[in-house]
């Protein structure tokens, strides 16, 4: 029989919602959540073995960070004892923060990429149970001059190509996309035409501050981007990319995602501007385009008319169910639902703390 | 033996004990006969103390003695304590 499970990751730990396949009708495990008091950046959920396999990267702000796995659907955690991932003595860096976990895709099984605060590609063969430092990003020339948002240095994106295990693309804050063919070995900056507004020169090689990647399996050659001011699309694989922001209140925000089954449509949540991040009109909505950004409309049903809270880069998701599901979670602590692609949406958790990353599945 | 005395919040990490007894003659030696799990709460991938975690000897913090370094005898006892921090 199908569930759906929903991991939450919050400032002060995970919360795990659970619901039938028809996911309208969402009850949060607790009261305590699992990882209390970590701060849970990532989360993911591999789908691709016999049973579900879920992640956690948690902070401790005293203990440190620490990626857990779960084959029982989060009833139990499990850690290797020397940990899942930790820089080699010669980094000279210590793992601050884990800030995503992307199972690769289908053909790749066991393949699992994290990204990390310092900003590193971790990659792992064994379902995602150890990784090891991809070192040709981690050695590449421009590492020293890659910098810290507001959030710190982090990769916090990783978009692996849909059939060529060669080809990922990883996006940081600061230092923006960078990709490789050949398996991790090399990487090249792809920011061309990202602007970054906080530099004398607005359209530098590599330093911009894109805040999340997106793309759809079946076209691989095309990509979406949510930058630091800037909302871009981009149809050769990442060379160029050109703004897609016209017919948005706003081309400031975090997140951007593309639906499971629609490869032209495409979710953002906009904010005002960098020096005031709230949403635009004061309303939580998320805005959909289904001609790839060309058109967009604002999705209010079941969502607050009034808000001041933004929804952070990892918090919006979709889970590949069809009906597609769509999923946000705010600052102040709250996750909407959509079980219809975005037409309408439900809450599902209120006064959480800050949500910093959501994803969700139908499984079994 | 030397002693280690844990926070409520590490005994998970220790079958539930409050304490564990180690061999050593410096901190970081009986740090390194932890388990891992447990060592990897006080230390980070580079094998330094943890910023927001303090490690008395007696009423010494070891960042005031040699740190890592800092000698340890049969019946010390080194207490871990968690800083105040965090929101």
């Amino acid at each position: 029989m199908s569930e759906a499970v929903l991991l939450i990751g919050t400032k002060k730990g995970l919360w795990i919602g659970r619901s039938d396949a028809a996911r309208t009708q969402w009850r949060l495990d607790g009261p305590v959540p699992e990882f209390e008091m970590q701060g849970v950046y990532a989360v993911g959920i591999d789908t691709r073995g016999d049973r579900p396999r879920l992640f956690v990267g948690g902070t401790s702000e005293h203990w440190g960070p620490a990626v857990f796995h779960s084959d029982d659907l989060g009833a139990t955690w499990a850690e290797p004892p020397e940990g899942s991932l930790g820089f080699p003595a010669d980094a000279g860096a210590s793992l601050e923060r884990v800030w995503q976990i992307q199972p690769a895709p289908a053909g790749q099984p066991g393949v699992v990429y994290a990204g990390s605060q310092p900003s590193a590609l971790w990659k792992s063969t064994d379902g995602g149970v150890t990784f090891e430092l991809v070192r040709g990003l981690w050695d590449h020339p421009h590492r020293t001059e890659w910098g810290a948002g507001f959030g710190g240095q982090a990769v916090h994106t990783v978009l692996p190509h849909p059939t060529d295990a060669e080809q990922v693309s990883v996006a940081m804050s600061t230092g923006g996309v960078y990709q490789t063919a050949d398996g991790g070995t090399t990487w090249k900056p792809a920011n061309q035409g990202i602007q970054a507004t906080f530099f004398p020169d607005p359209y530098p090689e590599f330093g911009q501050c894109v805040h999340k990647l997106a793309g759809h399996p079946d076209v691989p050659e095309r990509m979406f981007a949510q930058n630091h001011h800037g909302v871009y699309r981009s149809d050769d694989g990442g060379a160029i990319w050109k703004s897609i922001a016209d017919g948005l209140p706003s081309d400031f925000g975090f997140p951007i995602v593309v639906h499971p089954h629609e490869p032209a449509t495409v979710y953002v949540f906009p904010l005002i501007a960098d020096g005031n991040r709230i949403p635009t009109e004061a309303k939580c909505r998320v805005y959909r385009s289904r001609d790839a950004g060309s058109t967009w409309e604002p999705l209010s049903a079941g969502l607050p008319d009034v808000s001041y809270v933004p929804v952070l880069r990892d918090a919006m998701t979709t889970d590949t169910a069809d009906p597609a599901g769509v999923y946000v979670g705010t600052r102040d602590g709250c996750v909407y639902a959509s079980a219809d692609g975005g037409d309408s949406w439900a809450e599902v958790a209120r006064h959480l703390p800050d949500v910093l990353t959501v994803r969700a599945a139908v499984v079994g | 033996m030397i002693a280690v005395r844990l926070p409520t919040v590490l005994r998970p990490f220790a079958a539930g004990a409050e304490r564990v007894e180690v061999e050593g003659t410096t901190v970081a030696e009986a740090f390194a006969a932890l388990d891992p799990p447990l060592r990897r709460r006080l230390t980070d991938d580079q094998g330094a103390v943890r910023r927001h975690v303090n490690i008395y000897l007696g009423n010494d913090n070891i960042r005031d003695l040699d740190g890592l370094d800092t000698p340890v005898q049969d019946g010390d006892e080194l207490l871990i304590l968690p800083s105040v921090a965090g929101g």
